[in-house]
């Protein structure tokens, strides 16, 4: 053996160079799948920057060819531009927000999009290392508009500024505008992109969208409201929750003299009879001071915190629901559903797994207008923190439910019945089982949570199911009857010599006496739903 | 003569018309009332035909059902019956016959309520019978003709075009097809005084070629097979008006058995008519004791004649000793003959020998 065989060399490498080396963990693994997800952290930047501040979304995307694919390029180049009238992004963060990865505003306890700050950055340096163009970024938070061209130094994830200016705002415009090149292939990322913007405007029926596609062709995502949900408190964390790293950083910078007061300082829900129990249970004196801890009772404090019984359940004002009016707004919306088609929407009270906080919201849909639109029989929409989920649908939890927990033929549902689902799952942290952030964990929790939604939306369903099959019948029998009366007072007149059939209208009316009274009951069952709750 | 006879055929028709058109009225007056039409008839289910000892044939219990149009399994029957009910009016109206596949022809077209096939129709017909108590002959519907009649009787007929003329059954070598007309026609006069009813043509052909007809002073009368209602009627005619015994000659096997049946009492599919059966016909042969005595060439019976002989062993109309007793014998020698056998001793021996002995016996 020689020595330059065993010789390794051993190097560092900074975030930035992390993610050029591993760009598909993000979501840009090829050329259709980069467009796709360029759109989706941009637009998802967007829509926070204005719901944090409860300002209904304007947002403006562009996508535009600059260079065609030929032989012998297989990606074209495209310049992507979006537009929105969000918070704006104060001039000294700026170019750090998408020069630099791993830095942004998402680190604490609140449900948001994103949570890496990770969104922006790679597809800039997507962008960089596929076309070497530099990125626009002109934002403003109400005061003068600043423009930067920039660019990422990958070697040591920093942002390099190429140009700087400061304009004047006299409209007093506020919001943030990105424009940078990529490589892609747009006419196979179509259809997903299409079905990504229709179900973003499902689930935020107030953001109004418009996209004009590379071929020139424009989608309008016109807003149904003005009404917002309300937005997420930042909550100190829940014990269950709570790893030994983050437990020795807390103590480590706390101001607590005792563990006692620490407890109760530090966590949402902790009281000081609640925090005596607690420490009592875990073994560990009130009186402790937090930074004299040793490693050993660190690891025990996190285990008991998961064992013991009695904290309360972690607060919920972290989450931001849509809330059933909103969610169903937003489903009739885009589904163009009318007042005759069957829509439920229902959110279960605020669970929890593992110490985070989560709600389930469910819909349920149907109707005579579905059956054009959606090819097979039941389509499942997904929805996490309001990001649609579109891809891996049969590894994800929600499919579970739908096709293995819910025997739909209790609901009168049958194999060819066009049933829409949506599912929306808020939390503070989304159970993803993949990097790829496409499907959702089967969180024992969530998983019973996500039934039973389903379950109560499903009662009504039948209901209404089983009305329509009596109209249905109905209005069968009123045929039968408006078919033969006016053959048996014909010939029974020509039998008896009469020159004129008898009047049969009276017995006509009295087949149909049912039918008003059927569609009366028909057009109740979703507020009977109401009703019931 | 003339007169009368034609009188009488209009009077039927006239009832007949009658009928219909009270039919025509209730239910007219049923929907002007806002009622939902309805009419009541007698149960034609199983369990309803009932085996009268007393005349010998089957014929409907108490049980009455009743066809509602309101209730919309029946309305679709309903109607057609009404339909039906106008077609046979039209017949009577414009003196014309039908048969009972053209009745399934003439509804085409009525959208809705035509017949989805022809047992649909007859089926409706014989509703139809049920509800008015009348064998559909009498407005004019009629089965396909098969049967035929040859002998000394004179007839008149009273259908258009030959309303008053005569003519004598003789005249035709063949004999003269059992038809609408026939059926209609008045029995004028004969001078025969028995009636050989036989199920095969060839046997008919061979008996009227051996002048059976002279010989035996007989009216002879073809089924060929199982005999249309209209040629039972013919039966039951000369039986009744003509006083003439009826002899019935079928094959030797539990069909030619159940031919002569249906001549004597009737069938359960007609257990709503009566004037169809003659139950004092005779079935004089083939019997199974004939087949022994006359030593007749013979086929095995197979195990559908063998399982048709025990259900005709069971049936209340074969009670009676006669009918016990052969049974029993063809079961017990387990052959069967058929008319045609006789043709061993040369080809008039049926008519020479084994007719005359036979009827000598009855």
């Amino acid at each position: 053996m020689t020595k330059s065989e065993t010789e390794v060399a051993y190097q560092s490498i900074s975030p930035s160079d992390f993610f050029y080396r591993n760009r598909e963990i993000a979501g840009f693994s090829n050329p259709s799948r980069a467009i796709y997800a360029a759109v989706r952290e941009l637009l998802e930047n967007s829509l926070d920057a204005c719901e944090s501040i409860s300002i209904p979304p304007k947002i403006y995307l562009r996508i535009t060819e600059t260079m065609p694919s030929d032989a012998e390029r297989e990606s074209a180049v495209y310049i992507l531009r979006i537009e929105d009238n969000g918070t704006g992004i104060p001039s000294e963060h700026v170019p750090r927000c998408f020069g630099q990865v791993f830095y942004g505003s998402k680190y604490n306890l609140k449900q948001a999009r994103g949570t890496f700050g990770l969104g922006g950055t790679i597809t800039v340096l997507y962008g960089q290392i596929t076309t070497h163009k530099p990125v626009k970024v002109i934002s403003s938070t109400g005061a003068e508009i600043h423009e930067y061209e920039m660019m990422i130094d990958i070697e040591y994830n920093r942002p390099m500024i190429l140009r700087h200016t400061v304009l004047e705002n006299r409209k007093g415009w506020r919001g943030t505008i990105v424009e940078l090149h990529l490589e892609g292939d747009y006419t196979r990322s179509m259809s997903k992109l299409y079905e990504y913007l229709k179900q973003t405007a499902m689930v935020c029926p107030y953001a109004d969208i418009t996209f004009v596609d590379p071929k020139g062709r424009l989608y309008r995502f016109e807003s149904a409201t003005n009404i917002m949900p309300k937005p997420p408190k930042t909550v100190r964390p829940h014990p269950h929750g709570i790893d030994v790293e983050t437990l020795r950083r807390m103590t480590s910078i706390s101001k607590a003299k005792n563990m006692k007061l620490f407890m109760t300082e530090q966590f949402q829900g902790v009281g000081a009879t609640t925090a005596e129990k607690f420490l009592s249970f875990a073994g560990i004196d009130p009186k402790t001071d937090p930074k004299s801890l040793s490693p050993d009772d660190i690891v025990k404090l996190v285990r008991a915190a998961k064992e013991f019984k009695e904290f309360l359940r972690p607060d919920a004002s972290c989450l931001s629901p849509l809330g059933e009016e909103l969610l169903s707004t937003g489903i009739r919306k885009e589904l163009n559903l009318t007042e005759r088609d069957f829509l439920r929407v229902y959110q279960r009270h605020p669970s929890t797994y593992s110490g985070f906080p989560f709600i389930v919201e469910a819909a349920i849909a149907l109707g005579r207008s579905l059956s054009k639109n959606e090819e097979g029989s039941k389509v499942i929409y997904r929805f996490a923190n309001r990001i649609p989920l579109l891809f891996d649908e049969s590894s994800c939890v929600v499919w579970k439910v739908v096709n293995k927990n819910i025997n739909w033929s209790t609901y009168k549902v049958s194999n060819d019945t066009p049933l829409v689902i949506a599912v929306h799952l808020c939390s503070t942290k989304i159970p993803y089982k993949s990097v790829g952030k496409e499907f959702l964990a089967d969180q024992p929790e969530v998983e019973r949570e996500i039934t039973n939604a389903l379950r109560h939306i499903a009662r009504y369903l039948r209901l209404y199911i089983s009305r329509n099959i009596r109209l249905a019948k109905e209005k069968r029998r009123l045929n039968v009857f408006e078919k033969f009366l006016p053959k048996i007072a014909e010939f029974s007149a020509k039998l008896a010599d009469k020159p004129e059939p008898p009047d049969i209208k009276p017995l006509l009316s009295a087949v149909g006496a049912e039918l008003p009274e059927v569609e009366r009951k028909i057009r109740e069952v979703p507020q009977i739903a109401g009703e019931n709750d | 003569m003339q007169e009368k006879t034609i009188r009488e055929s209009d009077k039927q028709r006239e009832s007949m018309e009658r009928a219909l058109k009270t039919l025509g009225n209730l239910i007219y007056d049923q929907i002007t009332n806002r009622e939902f039409p309805w009419i009541m008839m007698q149960s034609r289910s199983m369990d309803n035909i009932i085996y009268d000892s007393e005349i010998k044939q089957y014929v409907l219990g108490d049980k009455m059902v009743r066809r509602h149009s309101r209730n919309i399994a029946h309305i679709r029957p309903f109607t057609q019956l009404v339909w039906t009910a106008w077609f046979a009016r039209e017949l009577l109206k414009l003196r014309k016959t039908s048969t009972l596949r053209e009745v399934y022809y003439s509804a085409r077209g009525q959208r809705d309520i035509e017949f989805k096939n022809q047992t649909e129709s007859d089926n409706i017909i014989t509703d139809l019978e049920t509800a008015l108590n009348r064998p559909r002959e009498d407005f004019n519907v009629y089965p396909e003709e098969r049967s035929a009649i040859f002998g000394d009787l004179t007839i008149e007929y009273t259908v258009p075009g030959y309303e008053g003329k005569r003519m004598n059954l003789t005249e035709h070598p063949d004999g003269v097809m059992i038809g609408p007309a026939l059926t209609s026609a008045e029995f004028v006069e004969t001078s025969a005084d028995k009636v050989l009813v036989i199920e095969k043509g060839a046997m008919f052909t061979r008996l009227v070629e051996e002048k059976a007809h002279e010989r035996f002073n007989a009216l002879l009368i073809h089924t060929a097979g199982q005999s249309p209602r209209s040629t039972r009627t013919i039966i039951q005619r000369l039986c009744r008006d003509k006083k003439m015994p009826v002899y019935i000659f079928t094959d030797g096997d539990p069909w030619g058995i159940h031919i002569a049946m249906v001549i004597i009492s009737g069938s359960i599919n007609a257990a709503h008519l009566r004037g169809l059966a003659t139950p004092e016909a005779r079935w004089i042969g083939v019997w199974a004791t004939d087949i022994i005595n006359y030593d007749l060439p013979t086929e095995n019976l197979t195990d559908f004649d063998l399982k048709r002989l025990k259900e005709l062993r069971e049936d209340p109309r074969y009670r009676e000793e006669l009918w016990q007793r052969e049974i029993n014998t063809f079961m017990k020698i387990g052959k069967k003959a058929e008319l045609e056998a006789f043709s061993r001793y040369g080809l008039t021996y049926i008519v020479d020998e084994y007719l005359p002995a036979k009827l000598e016996l009855a």
